[in-house]
């Protein structure tokens, strides 16, 4: 890894600057796609030293066809729904030739992990092997061309909830995973990559099972201008609709992001959020007061467990 | 078909791939808008550089940033995410 020069650079960011060495330019991600602004991240903290389990999805494609890998770091292309078993199998291994400085991730998204994924990823979880799940949600099977998950809000419009959008609301996994009893569980933005940042450096401390619930704007899919992903992530998290926090010692931690919208009149109107993607054109009046009504319920449930 | 494999310790063969810029060829092609930088303005505060999901910026603490324009895909990300408004997103020629 290249270190930093402490005379040529002043950085203002906590961001180390390997950084700038695993994600290769020219991947083949669609302009301002949030995968490969969250795996600068991710190298930021583990460098080469990882080895991410990614089932099929857009990442999959990402990363680029045989012979080519945009990352300078292992990657495991598994099938749609064992990105946790095939983790767990990694981890083991490594285990038993005592290699310690390997950090592996699974690294799926949200139709890999909230639908498909969801009962390996329960007995990695239940069996508590020493990896990083990290979920990447953009809210709905991109990859195949915006199909419904269990993780796409309530209202939302995709390929297959063409008319009205989606009448359930988004399946809560962070939840989820906080009952299977594992040390640590977070929610993330890639709007916010210091905290996320903070987050799997917290993470690469404890062993055992730690889960990452990422939430990733996708312009394609969710049909904003590519230049709005960090701003539509940042919305997020501002209308208070998606709460930034992490799960250890048996509670809930809020995250610096998200502590001011504890407070529901520091929250801007969840219309801010929808109106910029076009994936909720149209929505009613009604659907947003739905919507108002489920966030404080989540935060209340936060709350409660803080 | 896969042509070329690695012999690992095991003996089994498996298909690895290995890193390289531009897997997906100069995605500077791809670019219909491009940003540009009004050095004057730019406080060096690293954002666009961390944001770019192409990793094309570097921030020079002494300039402000450089850009890779062979690969960057003009996403207008940077331009979104600068505080003083020091990059700019223009029609591509
Ligand atoms: C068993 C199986 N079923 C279906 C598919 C087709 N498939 C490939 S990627 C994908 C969508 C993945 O969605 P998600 O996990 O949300 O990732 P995204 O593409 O949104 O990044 C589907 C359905 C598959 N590869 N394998
Ligand atoms: S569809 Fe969305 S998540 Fe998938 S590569 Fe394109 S921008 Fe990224
Ligand atoms: S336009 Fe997009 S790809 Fe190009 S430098 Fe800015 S953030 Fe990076
Ligand atoms: S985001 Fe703007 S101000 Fe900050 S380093 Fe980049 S160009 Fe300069
Ligand atoms: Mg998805």
């Amino acid at each position: 890894m290249t270190a930093p020069n402490p005379q040529s650079s002043k950085p203002r960011s906590p961001l180390p600057f390997n950084m700038r060495e695993v994600v290769l330019p020219g991947d083949s991600a669609c302009p301002g796609c949030p995968i490969p602004m969250a795996w600068k991240v991710i190298s930021a903290v583990f460098g080469e030293k990882m080895i991410l389990v990614i089932p099929a999805c857009c990442s999959s494609v990402v990363v680029g066809a045989y012979p080519g890998n945009s990352l300078k770091a292992s990657v495991v292309h598994v099938a749609f729904a064992s990105a946790a078993a095939v983790a767990s199998g990694i981890s083991e291994a490594l285990r038993k030739r005592g290699i310690t400085d390997v950090q592996v991730i699974a690294w799926a998204g949200d139709g890999g992990t909230a639908d498909i994924g969801m009962a390996s990823l329960s007995g990695a979880a239940e069996r508590n092997h020493d990896m990083i799940y990290i979920m990447y949600d953009n809210e709905a099977y991109m990859n195949t061309g915006i199909q419904r998950s269990s993780s796409t809000p309530y209202g939302a419009w995709t390929t297959t909830t063409p008319i009205i959008g989606k009448t359930e609301h988004k399946k809560d996994v962070a939840k989820i995973m906080i009952s299977h009893g594992v040390p640590y569980v977070a929610t993330a933005s890639i709007a916010y990559p210091h905290d996320f940042y903070a987050k799997l450096q917290r993470a690469k401390k404890i062993r055992g099972f730690k889960f990452i619930h990422l939430h990733a704007p996708c312009p394609v899919g969710w049909r904003f201008d590519p230049k709005y992903t960090v701003r539509v992530g940042k919305l997020a998290i501002e209308t208070g609709l998606w709460i930034l926090y992490e799960y250890y010692d048996g509670k809930i931690h809020l995250s610096g992001p998200s502590r001011p919208y504890m407070d529901p009149k520091k929250r801007k109107p969840i219309i801010e959020y929808l109106k910029l993607q076009g994936r909720f054109k149209g929505i009613t009046e009604e659907k947003i007061k739905e919507i108002e009504t489920y966030v404080n319920q989540h935060w209340e449930w936060v709350k409660r467990h803080m | 078909m896969v042509k070329e494999v690695q012999i690992v310790k095991t003996g089994i063969k498996i298909p690895l791939a290995k890193p390289k810029v531009g897997v997906a060829g100069k995605t500077g092609f791809w670019r219909i808008t491009r940003p540009i930088v009004n050095y004057d303005k730019c406080n060096k505060c690293f954002l666009c550089e961390i944001y770019c999901p192409v990793n094309v910026i570097r921030v020079e603490p002494d300039r402000g940033p450089t850009i890779d324009y062979d690969y960057c895909k003009g996403c207008g990300v940077c331009v979104d995410v600068c505080p003083s408004n020091a990059l700019e997103l223009i029609e591509e020629e």
